[in-house]
């Protein structure tokens, strides 16, 4: 492969060769009202419903005007639909081409094989072993990237990772590590613009949350609450959403036998809990499967719940502290679509909170990184000079899809990604974005900077650093 | 060298400091646990049956248990670490610790401890007590050892004051800043009228100084592990809490460090190899090198384990533990007044849990930490009112 396809320079010229593929049009949802379609206001738009414009971006929120482009935003195709060379690269990936399942009976039997080495050798067997297993799992965070960098459909992207990060698992140990890449592609991503209660079903029965909560070993006097109580505290009332001690036991009985065996869920009805059970004042008649199914239509039709997630998305989209009206309407919008996540999201879009909120969230890393990447580049960043150094970003900025070793996920709020340590290696990444390029990066994407920010930017000695002051100034890191 | 004066009135120093102002030698590291350790696994109640009966498979045995009192002993993964400080008469223990909050959720319960406020009032996140504590000592230098700031020490500091450093301790690549000086000058310049103006001075000016002061400390940065968590994984922590030690001794004197792992819903192990015993003893080691690394300024040095909140009593279906309430605290220090086990205490037994399920609450955090600080740094009434909102100091004389 000609080396420059693999670097992150020269992009007028590459940027024609990317063959995006025409978009499967589905039955498109009304345009928002939206009232301004300025390009200023366009690019903060961009900013806020998407990792950041890109030319193309750009082109299509002018061409379509900012209120069909949000509804077309809420209505992906169906498949993701990416440059030729950026689909290739991530079907000749591993977590591609195996099933979850296959790679689970794959890497349990090549760690059986172990005890017949000799001591010596084993070591370095396990060894080999386990750069596979972290190789494995890391690529479920560069097939994240590279959707983020390049997918026209931004939106589908932005809510694929907030739902993994509401839906938190951790990609330690063997066991995971196999799991994250197909829990994304199958529980995750189906539904992220789709119903709530579906997404729910979806991760309750996938064997990564199984088996990060612990639930896999939950069985008949043996229970274990782990994934009952966050199930409730976490994934749907709220830890103050109207749930007692009591509920997180009736809970845990309900999910009694929900195991995985060879990296697939399985129930297995000797273990199950058959008896009755009261959850938030409803009897569960004890009859297996169907007692979490009922469970969960409880949970996801709870008041609380609709609360708790329109206001978690709103501190994602609108504010740290958003303004109660846009929550209230967001969540009115939850109740009366049946959990419709698209549906929620247009009541935002239609909201003056949000327009009113342009350009004030603080980017997390994760923002930060893909945003600067599609600045800087619309060429496809494949390979060990592209995503992988975007993975190796990401982990050192403290933002690794899947990194999150507690359930709660990572914070949504500018105050937990600003401390001194935080900027001080944000200024690196900047560093390592801007120097790839010895073109300045095209303004037409740049949202007005301040006088200040164009005062220091004058004084930059090249492009390469004028690069490097624009991904560091303060407008910079916001969206 | 201070030592010497130190050595010279070690019993004279804490009344010394009550009649001062606010001390200013005095250091405080802060651990958190984060998960909720176990910490009937830790400070075990040896002479109760009920403990035997309640953790068929997990309970320490008491044959190889480290008694320290008729009623109370140590995991043996300690026996190296903390029982020589132990020993020394620089550490004990409080049990029945923690708060009266009752969610059983990591993270409510954590946020509760850090904020630091009485339960009965409604709850702001402006500011946590370490905040408070670096605002009312005024030349405090605070740090956290993570890349993220805690919610502990949130809040506004003395106008002068620079803000709370952040260090990620666990990183294997504690490097200068990618920017060179001009540049970093230029980008201060673009913030100087914002509010992450200090932050970004300041991130540059400690990575500069960590990297230079951890420098010398090449033999270990070889060792260093890959841990790119922001609460450092105790397998290191050995390593790191040297680190902590090097940079404690010099400028930053209030410093707080989250360790994670001790959610132990399943599997907590055996006594020697087992998954706990493992944690308990790289803990264990990780502050005995810290009390070593400190040196002379160990002597003037308090460190406080702490944790959301204990485990259920009885082991659950998968030999691990959910999560429960009253927990074990540690105090850890060259002046406290150790080798005991202190607070308000009940035998250990069915009838004494909470709830029929975990260890009560005896001893409240803030009552316990407000009068620990008030001695540690002579604080006076109204400087522990600014810490801790309305608290009855307990003073249970820990130093």
């Amino acid at each position: 492969m000609a080396k420059n396809i693999l670097v992150w320079g020269a992009l007028a010229l590459l940027a024609a060769c990317v063959n995006v593929p025409q978009r499967v049009e589905r039955e498109p949802l009304p345009a928002i009202a939206w009232p301004d379609d300025s390009r200023a206001t366009q690019l903060l738009v961009l900013n806020r419903v998407s990792f950041g414009p890109n030319h193309a971006s750009l082109k299509e929120i002018e061409s379509l005007g900012t209120g069909a482009y949000l509804a077309r935003q809420l209505r992906p195709a169906a498949e993701p639909r990416l440059p030729a060379e950026v689909q290739a690269y991530i079907d000749s990936l591993t977590i591609s081409q195996r099933s979850a399942a296959d790679l689970s009976r794959y890497l349990e039997q090549r760690r059986r094989e172990f005890g017949d080495l000799a001591p010596d050798e084993r070591k370095g067997a396990r060894q080999v072993f386990q750069r596979e297993l972290t190789r494995i799992a890391r690529e479920s965070t560069a097939r994240m990237l590279l959707r983020a960098l390049y997918s026209p459909d931004q939106l589908q992207e932005e809510m694929t990772w907030f739902w993994m990060n509401h839906f938190s698992v951790y990609h330690g140990g063997f066991k995971m590590q196999v799991l994250v890449g197909d829990y994304e592609e199958r529980a995750i991503r189906p539904h992220a613009l789709g119903r709530f209660r579906d997404l729910l079903g979806a991760v309750a029965h996938h064997p990564a949350m199984l088996t990060y909560l612990d639930n896999w070993r939950n069985a008949v006097n043996r229970v274990n609450e782990n994934y009952a109580r966050e199930l409730m505290e976490l994934h749907t009332l709220g830890v103050k959403g109207g749930y007692t001690q009591a509920d997180v036991q009736q809970l845990a009985r309900v999910l009694t036998a929900f195991h995985v065996r060879d990296g697939e869920y399985r129930f297995y009805p000797k273990l199950h809990d058959w008896g009755e059970k009261t959850l938030l004042g409803r009897t569960i008649r004890g009859r297996g499967e169907a007692e979490l199914d009922e469970a969960l239509d409880l949970l996801a039709a709870h008041p609380s719940t609709a609360r708790f997630i329109a206001r978690k998305l709103a501190v994602q989209f609108v504010a740290d502290d958003p303004p109660e009206a846009v929550v209230e309407r967001m969540a009115r919008a939850f109740r009366s679509s049946d959990g419709d996540i698209a549906a929620t999201l247009r009541a935002m879009f239609e909201s003056p909170e949000l327009r009113a909120s342009l350009g004030g969230k603080f980017k997390d890393p994760v923002h930060y990184l893909v945003s600067a990447a599609r600045l800087s580049t619309d060429e496809p960043m494949i390979g060990r000079d592209g995503v992988e150094r975007m993975v190796i970003a990401l982990q050192l900025t403290g933002q690794l899809l899947n990194g999150r070793p507690t359930p709660d996920g990572y914070p949504l709020t500018g105050t937990e990604w600003s401390s001194p340590g935080q900027l001080a290696a944000r200024f690196d990444v900047a560093r390592a974005v801007a120097y790839r390029r010895p073109a300045r990066v095209s303004q037409e994407l740049v949202a007005p900077l301040s006088d200040s920010t164009r005062g220091t930017l004058s004084k930059a000695s090249d492009a390469r650093e004028w690069n490097l002051l624009l991904l560091s100034s303060p407008e910079f890191m916001r969206r | 060298m201070k030592r010497r004066s130190f050595l010279l009135f070690p019993l004279v120093l804490p009344s010394v400091r009550l009649l001062a102002a606010p001390s200013t030698s005095s250091r405080f590291l802060l651990v958190f646990l984060r998960g909720g350790y176990d910490a009937a696994s830790v400070l075990i109640p040896h002479s109760s049956e009920f403990y035997f009966q309640a953790r068929p498979n997990i309970a320490v045995p008491a044959d190889a248990a480290i008694k320290l009192d008729a009623e109370w002993a140590l995991h043996p993964a300690l026996r190296e670490s903390i029982y020589p400080l132990w020993l020394r008469g620089e550490a004990l223990f409080v049990p029945f610790a923690g708060t009266h909050e009752l969610s059983r959720s990591h993270f409510q319960t954590q946020d509760t401890i850090e904020l630091g406020q009485p339960l009965d009032a409604s709850r702001g996140y402006d500011s946590g007590f370490m905040g408070r504590l670096a605002a009312v000592l005024g030349a405090s230098r605070p740090v956290v050892f993570s890349s993220q700031l805690p919610v502990a020490f949130r809040g506004p500091l003395p106008e002068d004051a620079k803000p709370v450093a952040t260090i990620p301790i666990g990183s294997p690549r504690l490097k200068p800043p990618a920017v060179d000086a001009r540049q970093q000058a230029l980008i201060s310049e673009m913030y100087r009228d914002t509010p992450l103006a200090a932050a970004v001075s300041e991130g540059f000016a400690v990575r500069e100084g960590v990297v230079r002061d951890l420098g010398e400390m090449r033999d270990m940065s070889a060792e260093m592990q890959a841990a790119s968590r922001d609460a450092v994984n105790p397998r290191g922590f050995e390593l790191q809490a040297k680190r902590i030690a090097r940079l404690m001794q010099g400028e930053f004197n209030l410093g707080f460090v989250d360790v994670g792992g001790w959610d132990t819903h399943a599997g907590q192990g055996d006594i020697a190899t087992g998954y706990l015993a493992r944690r308990v003893n790289e803990l264990g080691r990780g502050l005995s090198a810290f009390a070593e690394g400190m040196g002379s300024a160990w002597r003037d040095t308090v460190v406080v384990v702490i944790s959301e909140f204990g485990r259920t009593f009885r082991e659950n279906g998968n030999r691990g533990t959910d999560h429960g309430h009253g927990s074990v605290y540690w105090v850890l220090g060259g002046a406290v007044k150790g080798q005991r086990v202190v607070g308000e205490q009940v035998r250990v037994s069915q009838g004494t849990l909470f709830q029929d399920r975990d260890y009560p609450v005896l001893n409240e955090y803030r009552e316990l930490l407000a009068g620990l600080l008030a001695r540690a740094y002579g604080l006076d009434a109204a400087q522990i009112a600014r810490v801790f909102p309305s608290v009855s100091p307990k003073d249970v004389a820990l130093l």
